[in-house]
């Protein structure tokens, strides 16, 4: 019997993963796809409450969330394609203009 | 029993491939790791009777969103053979352990039973397509709009990041 | 269905030989018939090269994410309706999920990955620079197809493959008729995206040496030849169910033509698809092909566009009549 509480574990994992990923990764675009991770944890989430609980506002909720991902992962990506043009790294390290 | 069945293999799977696109030192394979997971995930909203998120997992986030890395991963690669781009792993403690925190914090809630015991059926018709439009059009109507503007001015950013000269 | 792709390529050998007045391949057997054999029969043979520098599970996985897409997509799409065969109640179709138009858009989407790993794994300039130009050809144009089958979901009203054939019935008149702009729009998108002539800039052979499968040989080249030419016979089916009416006779309202119900659905299907299969072939060997862009001025200048405004006409004329 596959309960809420299956989904909720589910997406807690992932969520862990992309997590671990955000943090210990330094290649840019690997923090990027972890960050998408969380994000669909979080849908996860949000599709195993509407599915139980009958309401219809979680799966409403979790398409404003993948709208709102590729926002996010365009611009995020035409960020990281003008830097790498100006500095030629995508090591986050190395990325430190800003450092006094 | 075969809803169980579904349920922890795609599970098991989704979980596996996410691991390793985390941790596979070459980008692109992380990138298509993660679209194979994107498309499990389509599987499992599909299991769950959603079939109109699944599908729009499918088109948006696998199709579209890990295209969009898998384009950059190439263009990144094109001038640096992939070999040259160390990753000393110089963060790995920290994060493994701040991530488990973050675990435990999760189990802990979902654990001990701060959510109310779900109400019997009403999940028949929810993900069908009707229900949702009636939804997003009536009480969510305003972030739809909002949504729409985001989107417009996402493009209309990214075209000029992008752009070699204004 | 992959036996009919095979001679699909015997068809379009012909034909376009027949408009060019010469006679095709004519040695295997009667008038040629069984050169899709002797084909298969070569293209297994053939040995399999690996570049040096490749990324070996890329290009090995490349024709199969390219292939696979076209071929699923058969599971929604309806031959028939249900008919009884031997007293038995046989569907002609595999499934029909509610959401299936928006299903097939979406896995047509996956095979983009194909042509994009297929070039970058090749390691080499050509396929590299063909690949890029194709899947740029590919995502603008799935745009411009989207808003015209979402103009299709708004007059149906439904987005299920059976239902939109059922809407048809309902009105009485195929949706040719109640929408060419659409149709048009559905047309040229989907030579535009199973990289057809006029539009086959990625893989013609005096422009790019043979396109983002240069380096693809024997098998893996059979797998890429047989994903375009199902992506063509796809196309053409849901270009059936959507404008043509899918199993319908020609006007099924009236009833003073019903001497036609003798005839099956599936073989009015088989016709209809027939129909736009030809059409797909008469125009490549009848249309110049479109430089780079030009056709991308044509997809997101031209297409989209109109495709928007046809979904806002389709939707005022829905409600208000």
């Amino acid at each position: 019997m596959i309960t809420q509480t299956h989904y909720l574990l589910l997406s807690a994992a992932l969520f862990m993963i992309g997590v671990f990923g955000v943090l210990s990764r330094r290649n840019v675009i690997v923090i990027f796809l972890s960050i998408e991770l969380i994000l669909n944890a979080v849908n996860i989430n949000l599709i195993g409450f509407a599915e139980y609980w009958g309401n219809s506002s979680g799966q409403v909720f979790a398409i404003f969330v993948i709208a709102v991902a590729v926002a996010e992962a365009v611009i995020g990506l035409g960020i990281i394609v003008a830097f790498y043009r100006n500095k030629e790294t995508i090591n986050i390290d190395e990325m430190n203009l800003m450092k006094w | 029993m075969a809803e169980a069945i579904i349920f922890y293999t795609l599970a098991a799977l989704i979980l596996a491939f996410a691991v390793m696109v985390v941790t596979v030192r070459n980008t692109l394979y992380s990138a298509l790791l993660l679209a194979a997971d994107f498309l499990l995930v389509a599987l499992l909203y599909a299991s769950m009777n959603n079939l109109l998120l699944a599908v729009i997992q499918v088109m948006v986030y696998a199709a579209g969103i890990v295209l969009v890395y898998v384009f950059v991963v190439i263009l990144v690669n094109l001038k640096r053979p992939p070999e040259q781009q160390p990753d000393r792993g110089r963060y790995r403690p920290i994060g493994t352990i701040l991530a488990a925190a973050v675990l435990g914090e999760l189990i802990l809630i979902t654990a001990t039973g701060a959510l109310r015991p779900a109400p019997a059926g009403g999940a028949e018709a929810v993900g069908s397509v009707e229900n949702i439009a009636m939804e997003l059009f009536t009480n969510y109507l305003i972030p739809f709009e909002v949504a729409s503007m985001l989107l417009l001015v996402a493009m209309v950013g990214a075209i000029v990041l992008a752009k070699k000269e204004l | 269905m992959l036996v009919a792709v095979t001679f699909m390529v015997l068809l379009e050998r012909k034909v376009i030989a027949w408009v060019q007045v010469r006679l095709g391949p004519m040695r295997v057997g009667p008038y040629g018939v069984l050169q899709p054999i002797a084909d298969v029969v070569k293209l297994m043979t053939k040995e399999d090269i690996t570049p040096v520098r490749a990324d070996k599970i890329v290009f090995t996985a490349a024709p199969m994410i390219a292939l696979i897409p076209a071929l699923i997509v058969f599971a929604v799409i309806p031959f028939g309706p249900v008919v009884s065969i031997f007293g038995r109640e046989v569907a002609l179709y595999i499934t029909d999920i509610n959401v299936g138009l928006l299903y097939i858009v979406s896995v047509a989407s996956i095979g983009v990955y194909g042509i994009i790993l297929a070039g970058w794994a090749s390691n080499s300039k050509y396929p590299l620079l063909a690949s890029l130009r194709a899947s740029a050809q590919l995502i603008s144009y799935e745009v411009a197809v989207t808003m015209t089958l979402v103009s299709m979901i708004v007059s149906a009203g439904t987005m299920s493959m059976i239902g939109i054939v059922n809407a048809q019935y309902q009105q009485g008149v195929w949706y040719l008729f109640a929408q060419p702009v659409a149709f048009f729009i559905y047309f040229v998108g989907g030579l535009a995206e199973t990289n057809r002539a006029p539009f086959d800039l990625p893989e013609a052979e005096q422009e790019l040496t043979g396109g983002f499968h240069t380096e693809y040989s024997g098998m893996r080249f059979a797998l890429f030849f047989l994903a375009e030419y199902a992506n063509m016979i796809v196309v053409s089916s849901v270009a059936t169910t959507l404008f043509l009416g899918g199993w319908l006779r020609p006007f099924p309202n009236i009833e003073a033509l019903s001497f036609l119900g003798i005839i099956p659905g599936w073989i009015w299907f088989l016709l209809k698809t027939f129909i736009w299969l030809y059409i797909f072939l008469w125009v490549r060997a009848t249309l110049p092909r479109y430089r780079y862009d030009q056709l991308m001025r044509l997809g997101w200048k031209v297409l989209i566009p109109l495709a928007i405004a046809n979904v806002i006409i389709t939707a005022t004329v829905k409600v208000l009549v």
